[in-house]
């Protein structure tokens, strides 16, 4: 009796409390968080330290080198070459800083996509392997919901995590080089600090996540496709159905001698299903290589690249959006294997 | 008031063979059913089917709904332990209670919390850290603070030592059972549960051998110990099992009147142990 009377009280401030879908989206987001803080977070957080370290290391060399030899220049001297710099026109200085602070953060899109292409092979495939599915599937989430959330930790948060990460490493790598400036007597802040500039160059990169997301749509979809359709290994699925189905078109295409060139079939198929999860790869989508081909030299052709121009480009572009579809189907797939697949062989 | 789970025809084949052959259930609220089988008999394939993990032929309703297609909402009502490895081994103790704070309406942070404090614990331990009792302790605390309808647990205490197993029940029966709840478990470990059981379901070959009260049970079922000299008297009466011991015959009867009985030698109430390997005879060969 006692209990009973115990459990009724209970049972009312339970009722009490709101349980949207988002509420438990977010929640889903945060358990991808935790289980892939890893890969997430960790993985390019070291990596920005890492090029730190080597951009201190080439720093201390140069200097190094340059005292010990009394290193000359053209009868200049080391700090009479940036000096020599800084009269020169500073918006290409600053064209050059944009090429530079993002070469430096390309490892980290390296990792980004490393980390991405294996979180999606898991993320459905994992949790069977090890029949953790169960505790998922014992809670009230759907399977929508549930994939879903793995979509938007591949699409938006990993990528954003990196972002903030390259960020990061672009601040820590000015102050360095502004301190090397300062050992030198020569003030950093008109060559390296124009604020608006780096402002405008890190939204941009933050603004270029949602395009990216939409360009990596079929690769997002085939592996999460593959992670909850295999019942073992999902990265012999993932690679083998596309490697083998580029190799049959070819050979059908020697056959028949059709004028298809059979390079489209691996660039548009195989290439989106596999690579397009790497950012900022739609810079080889055909909508770029005009682009591409009228600017000679790198920095016009970032700047063309980070453009609105080419942003329009790439929206209206077949590519984008054919691919997208395709993804969107893909990551229905999933969500229908998901509700059908609790197995699998380790 | 209707069934907790109702099948009626209920069949799934794997290939040739079939895990569930027309099966027919009826299961009431307030209920403990210990759903036992040898292995591979369909036990866990018939839990699948209720909560919705696999796709089935025939009918079954659990608490109203089709599990197929809604499985999302049944599981506001329906809790399950699958067995004592499912907890992500990743998952940190307090990220396991934020969660499921989080996503279920029914749960009771107050209520896992307390329950949580009667083990050794700690916040920030993950499962991969945790021996295999602590992690079942850590399951059970989740499950039992949800205010669920129907729980079902699949083999919850196999590999634990005596100690975890005998306070998983006795957690179980104490602080979470009530009469507007419904417990199903499976177990090889019958003489465990058996008196916590209300009911009894027998499955062998994918088919329910048996489906009765406890009461039934023992109104149906008698052992009784016999001399030699009546041995042969007491196999007259078609017993269903026969075994040795000590120079004497016991023989398992099913629904014989217990006068008959009585003359024959001294009556017990069987095991459900005992009946199990009756009705199991010849499984294997």
């Amino acid at each position: 009796m006692k209990q009973g009377s115990m459990n009724q009280g209970s049972m009312n401030t339970i009722a009490a409390k709101v349980h949207s879908p988002m509420n438990t989206f977010s929640w889903l987001l945060k358990r991808e968080f935790w289980e892939h803080r890893g890969g997430f977070l960790r993985a390019p957080a070291i990596t920005a330290l890492i090029f730190l370290a080597l951009t201190l290391m080439g720093l201390a060399t140069v200097e190094l080198t340059a005292r010990r030899f009394d290193f000359n220049f053209n009868n200049l001297h080391i700090d009479q070459i940036t000096q020599h710099i800084a009269n020169n026109d500073i918006a290409q200085v600053g064209t050059g800083v944009d090429v530079a602070l993002l070469s430096l953060g390309s490892p980290i899109g390296i990792v980004l996509f490393f980390v991405v292409f294996f979180y999606l092979l898991g993320a459905l495939y994992d949790d069977r392997r090890d029949r953790s599915v169960l505790f998922w599937k014992s809670l009230p989430l759907s399977d929508t919901q549930t994939v879903l959330s793995k979509v938007v930790a591949a699409a938006f948060i990993a990528p954003a995590l990196a972002i903030a990460a390259m960020i990061a490493l672009h601040i820590g790598f000015l102050i360095l080089l502004s301190l090397y400036a300062l050992l030198h007597g020569i003030n950093p802040l008109p060559l390296l600090w124009s604020p608006l500039h780096l402002i405008g160059l890190w939204l941009k990169l933050v603004a270029l996540i949602p395009l990216n997301a939409i360009w990596a749509l079929p690769c997002i979809g085939w592996l999460l496709l593959c992670s909850s359709f295999a019942r073992s290994k999902p990265f012999l699925w993932a690679v083998a159905v596309p490697v083998i189905a580029g190799i049959m078109v070819g050979w059908v295409n020697l056959m028949s001698q059709l004028s298809l060139p059979n390079i489209w079939f691996w660039h548009k198929i195989v290439g989106r299903c596999l690579l397009s999860v790497f950012p900022g790869s739609w810079v080889n989508a055909e909508a770029f290589k005009d682009l591409a081909r009228s600017h000679g030299n790198p920095g016009d052709m970032l700047g063309a690249v980070l453009s609105l121009d080419s942003v329009k480009a790439l929206l209206t572009s077949a590519d984008l959006w054919v691919g997208a579809a395709a993804g969107v189907a893909m990551i229905a797939a999933a969500i229908y294997f998901r509700r059908k697949r609790t197995e699998a062989y380790a | 008031m209707t069934a907790v789970v109702h099948a009626n025809g209920l069949s799934k084949r794997y290939g040739t063979t079939a895990a569930l052959d027309s099966v027919n259930l009826n299961i009431e609220p307030g209920r403990i059913v210990g759903l036992v089988g040898p292995n591979g008999a369909g036990k866990t394939t018939a839990l699948k089917a209720i909560l919705g993990l696999t796709e089935f032929d025939g009918e079954l309703s659990v608490l109203g709904l089709d599990p197929r297609t809604h499985r999302y909402q049944l599981m506001q009502q329906v809790c399950f332990i699958a067995d004592v490895a499912v907890l992500p081994r990743w998952l940190r103790v307090s990220e396991a209670v934020d969660f499921v704070a989080g996503v279920h309406p029914r749960f009771s942070r107050e209520k896992c919390q307390a329950l949580l404090a009667r083990t050794k614990l700690k916040p920030t331990q993950r499962v991969r850290e945790l021996s295999k009792g602590m992690i079942v302790q850590l399951h059970l605390a989740l499950v039992m603070a949800i205010d669920a309808k129907l729980l079902v647990l699949d083999e919850p205490t196999l590999g634990l030592d005596i100690l975890y197993r005998k306070e998983f029940y006795q957690n179980l029966l104490n602080d979470y059972f009530d009469e507007q709840k419904t417990i199903i478990v499976t177990t090889h470990q019958i003489e465990e549960v058996e008196h916590i059981l209300t009911d009894l379901l027998f499955i062998r070959d994918g088919k329910i051998v048996l489906d009765a009260t406890m009461d039934q049970v023992g109104e149906r079922f008698a052992e009784v110990m016999v001399n030699p000299d009546k041995a042969d008297a007491a196999r007259a009466l078609k017993p269903i099992y026969e075994r040795q011991i000590f120079g004497k015959s016991i023989f398992l009867f099913d629904g014989i009147d217990r006068a008959r009985l009585a003359e024959l030698g001294e009556l017990h109430k069987p095991s459900v142990a005992d009946l199990f390997v009756a009705t199991m005879k010849g499984t294997y060969s």
